[in-house]
């Protein structure tokens, strides 16, 4: 779908990204990961040209960016800012219809489409004539997704979405975020420097440093097959809460017991070793029941045996 | 203070078409420039905000000219635009332009770069960001920069009398001209209340929402064009001949007023300072000017005097008048003073103004090559510092001579010490100074003090007719009883208004005095 290669920037000495291919498939969600200054706005900038390229080339869907007109390429690529970019003197509808009107969308269509939209979004109507300041951060926030969206771009580029958000908030909007339904039809680049976000809402990441990728591939890959020691130290301190909730309870279906227990609760295999183990804490039950849908069986665990499953799993994934 | 309110309202109420003329030219003059402002400053403002590096030259150039006297800048503009509205339109302009630039600048490059990012970003090219983005966000400040104009606008907009562009400035100039405050009051106070009020407008336009504001900021354009329309609202009679007044002629019996009543002159006029008029005349931008007869500019740019058959100028005769106590003061002050009495008449005091205003002398260098002349100079003597006379002058050249004349014969013949306090603005200046004791005697006229400073009725000034030593008589005695103020002996000369044209224009059309001139704009 979107296929970088070679791709450079230079800011005089900086070189803010360096030689730089990846690609990304359709509907996947690929999280630029990072740290200050590694080079992740630069990288995202220049897929809807707002930054031209010293080098390298961007295709999306086969076609070279260079050769489309820049306005039209973006009306056709969703963007959200950090800071949510909202024009302070439009209210929430008028901000939301932006690219309706430059593609000239009749008012009803605008109009419906907008409704939709506040509604998926959980913003309730009566913002629609409010001014940006007159919203909360986290409503902003979803007025800016809203804009992006609105057209409903194949394309979605989000610069550190999510960064001005508290915890409670962010991790309430992380949830509604996995739950949409636009957005699963969306190949989504995503730009952040919060480790558990990446591992939270990423199919890939790619671990940027000085303007070069160090390391690309699944959240799994990089905790368990890290490619060197900076993977490894970036990964350091949520290591084990990483681990926990990366890996799924059908990853580890092999070294759970085959009888089931009595009792009425019943997990998914598709849920996180972390979802399973909050049952414990929450419950108090000694042991869970999990069904694996895929090939219809079903087993149980306690903690300790989830616990046992686990170190199992990881001595594997290291001799592999 | 009830009684001065109430002649102010009848003063304006009599002058009540003269006033609406005025506030609308005043108005039409102040929007035509602003508008022209707007058009030139606001595209100026964006063309910087897009090349940053030409910011600093033209904020440079436009903060530079607003820096320059507004007199000087009308000046400036009379060899290029000659006189009238062009060059008043044109020196408003520059003044209003750096806010206007400089605010446009200011909002567009102070719009979050992270809204324009969004903009561009969203697919918006470069003229929507700017139409859709940048401007209305950074309409407020460009509002407050032309609410800022305008006010200097208006300010401004006064000094246009000086230069025949008409406005407000006619009373004010003629009323300090004339020691006439009601006239002062008649100008400044609407002009001042022009000022407050579009600034009010201009805020609650600021004001409303921006929703609103879309819809108004359409209409400014045309709100200022009908404005600036007002200015175009034709003048009420042409004639062959194009007479240049200066403010205080306007307003005085023996002035404007005399020529159409007595005289029945009727004559397409503006009002000008005295400042350009004889050049003016000059360069044939004026045909009938109203000077004095010493001015030394009748001889620079070789006009004639028109004889005044009718006898409506009453005499000018220069002298002394000093305050009664300056006269116990300095004891011997009277005697050196009366040195001067009856040594410059007319020609020879036009001959010295030439010296100075056209010649561009010193008035000192004229003064002492005056006093050597007539055998009166004598080297300065040891001054005794406590003993200091405070001359006195009005703001022209001739009074800088008479001035440095006193001053050189009061050091010469005693051991005062002088000092003097020449540019003392017009009549009402100079002689609420003395009367309040801030100098001790200046040059006067004795028509200016019957008309201006007495302001004697008309029964008075008809029975003195144009007499001078009746005149001189009645305004020593006047002077006496109610300022304490005392005439001393005259000069010599007359500086009494006239009536003057361009000799050769004088001669080809056979005028020689000023029924010549109604009997020749009279006929078709
Ligand atoms: N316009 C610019 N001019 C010069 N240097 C730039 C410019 N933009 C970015 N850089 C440099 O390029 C490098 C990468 O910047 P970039 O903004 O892409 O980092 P980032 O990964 O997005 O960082 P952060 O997480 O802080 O947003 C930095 O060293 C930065 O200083
Ligand atoms: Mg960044």
């Amino acid at each position: 779908m979107i296929k970088v290669q070679q791709l450079s920037k230079h800011f005089c000495d900086v070189k803010a990204v360096d030689e730089i291919s990846f690609e990304v498939a359709e509907h996947e969600n690929l999280i630029l990961l990072g740290t200050s200054g590694s080079g992740k706005t630069t990288m995202l900038k220049m897929i809807n040209r707002l930054i031209e390229p010293t080098g390298g080339k961007i295709e999306i869907e086969g076609k070279n960016i260079m050769d489309q007109q820049p306005e039209i390429l973006r009306r056709g690529i969703g963007y959200v800012l950090q800071n949510n970019g909202l024009f302070p003197h439009y209210t929430v509808a008028e901000n939301i219809a932006v690219v309706p009107q430059l593609l000239k969308w009749d008012k009803k269509k605008t109009e419906k489409r907008v409704g939709e939209l506040l509604e998926k979004l959980h913003l309730s109507k009566d913002h629609l004539h409010a001014y940006p300041n007159e919203l909360s951060g986290g409503q902003q926030q979803r007025v800016g997704l809203a804009r992006a969206l609105v057209a409903d771009p194949a394309v979605l580029l989000m610069d550190e979405p999510f960064g001005a958000l508290d915890n409670v908030t962010r991790s309430k909007i992380h949830a509604e975020f996995k739950a949409l339904d636009e957005l699963k039809r969306k190949t989504i680049i995503m730009v952040t420097h919060d480790v558990q976000e990446a591992f939270e809402l990423g199919d890939r990441i790619c671990l940027m440093d000085q303007g070069r990728i160090v390391q690309n591939g699944t959240p799994a890959e990089l905790l368990f097959k890290p490619k060197n020691k900076f993977v490894k130290d970036f990964l350091k301190e949520q290591r084990l809460n990483l681990e926990f909730k990366s890996v799924k309870l059908s990853d580890v279906w092999q070294w759970l017991a085959r009888q089931t227990a009595k009792g009425d609760v019943v997990l998914s295999a598709d849920l996180s070793l972390w979802a399973g183990m909050e049952h414990f804490r929450f419950k108090e039950k000694d042991v869970v029941n999990i069904r694996h849908g895929g090939i219809n069986e079903m087993r149980s665990a306690g903690f300790e045996q989830l616990m046992s499953a686990f170190y199992q799993y990881k001595k594997q994934q290291s001799h592999e | 203070m009830n009684e001065q309110q109430q002649t102010l309202w009848g003063f304006m109420r009599q002058e009540s078409g003269k006033l609406a003329e005025q506030t609308v030219q005043h108005i039409g003059l102040t929007f035509i420039s602003l508008l022209i402002a707007v058009l030139v400053g606001l595209p100026l403002g964006i063309f910087i905000s897009r090349r940053k590096r030409f910011s600093g030259a033209v904020l440079g150039v436009a903060g530079v000219l607003q820096t320059i006297p507004s007199i000087a800048l009308l000046g400036f503009m009379i060899p290029i635009l000659g006189i009238g509205p062009k060059p008043a339109i044109a020196a408003l302009l520059l003044y209003a332009l750096l806010p206007i630039i400089r605010n446009t600048f200011t909002g567009i490059t102070g719009v979050d770069p992270a809204v324009k990012e969004a903009a561009l970003a969203m697919g918006m090219n470069k003229q929507q960001i700017l139409l859709k983005v940048e401007l209305p966000l950074a309409m407020p400040v460009i509002f407050a920069g032309i609410r800022t104009a305008t006010v200097i606008t208006v300010g401004v907009a006064t000094l246009a009398s000086y230069i025949a562009a008409g406005g407000l400035g006619e009373f004010i100039f003629g009323g300090i001209s004339l020691n006439n405050t009601n006239m002062i009051l008649a100008g400044a106070i609407p002009a001042a209340l022009l000022a407050i009020l579009f600034d009010f407008l201009l805020s609650r336009l600021q004001k409303l929402n921006i929703k609103k504001l879309k819809k108004v900021t359409a209409s400014l354009p045309v709100l200022l064009v009908v404005l600036s329309s007002f200015y175009f609202i034709p003048s009420a009679y042409g004639s062959k001949l194009k007479a240049g007044f200066t403010p205080e002629f306007m307003g005085r019996r023996d002035g404007d007023l005399g020529l159409q009543s007595k005289y029945g002159l009727k004559i397409r006029t503006v009002v000008i300072s005295d400042a350009v008029m004889y050049k003016a005349a000059y360069e044939k931008q004026l045909d009938v000017i109203s000077g004095y007869s010493t001015d030394g500019r009748l001889k620079a740019y070789d006009l004639v005097v028109l004889k005044d058959d009718k006898g409506i100028f009453p005499p000018y005769y220069a002298a002394p008048i000093i305050r009664e106590n300056s006269l116990k003061k300095f004891v011997s002050l009277e005697k050196i003073l009366n040195l001067l009495a009856g040594r410059i008449n007319d020609s020879v005091m036009t001959a010295l103004n030439y010296r100075t205003d056209y010649l561009h002398l010193s008035p000192e260098q004229v003064a002492k090559d005056f006093l050597v002349q007539q055998k009166l100079w004598k080297p300065a003597q040891t001054a005794n510092p406590d003993s200091v006379v405070r001359i006195g002058s009005k703001i022209f050249g001739e009074q800088y001579i008479l001035a440095n004349i006193y001053s050189m014969l009061i050091k010469g013949n005693s051991h005062y010490d002088v000092s003097t306090k020449t540019g003392l603005g017009g009549t009402k200046i100079c002689f609420d100074a003395l009367a309040n004791d801030q100098i001790d005697f200046y040059p006067e006229y004795t028509g200016t003090g019957l008309l201006a400073i007495l302001q004697a009725p008309a029964a008075v000034t008809d029975r003195l007719s144009t007499s001078p030593d009746a005149v001189y008589q009645y305004v020593a005695q006047e002077f006496d009883k109610k300022h304490n103020i005392k005439w001393l002996k005259p000069i010599g000369f007359n500086n009494a208004y006239a009536l003057m044209m361009r000799r050769k224009q004088a001669e080809k059309l056979n005028i020689k005095t000023i029924s010549d001139l109604k009997r020749y704009l009279e006929t078709r």
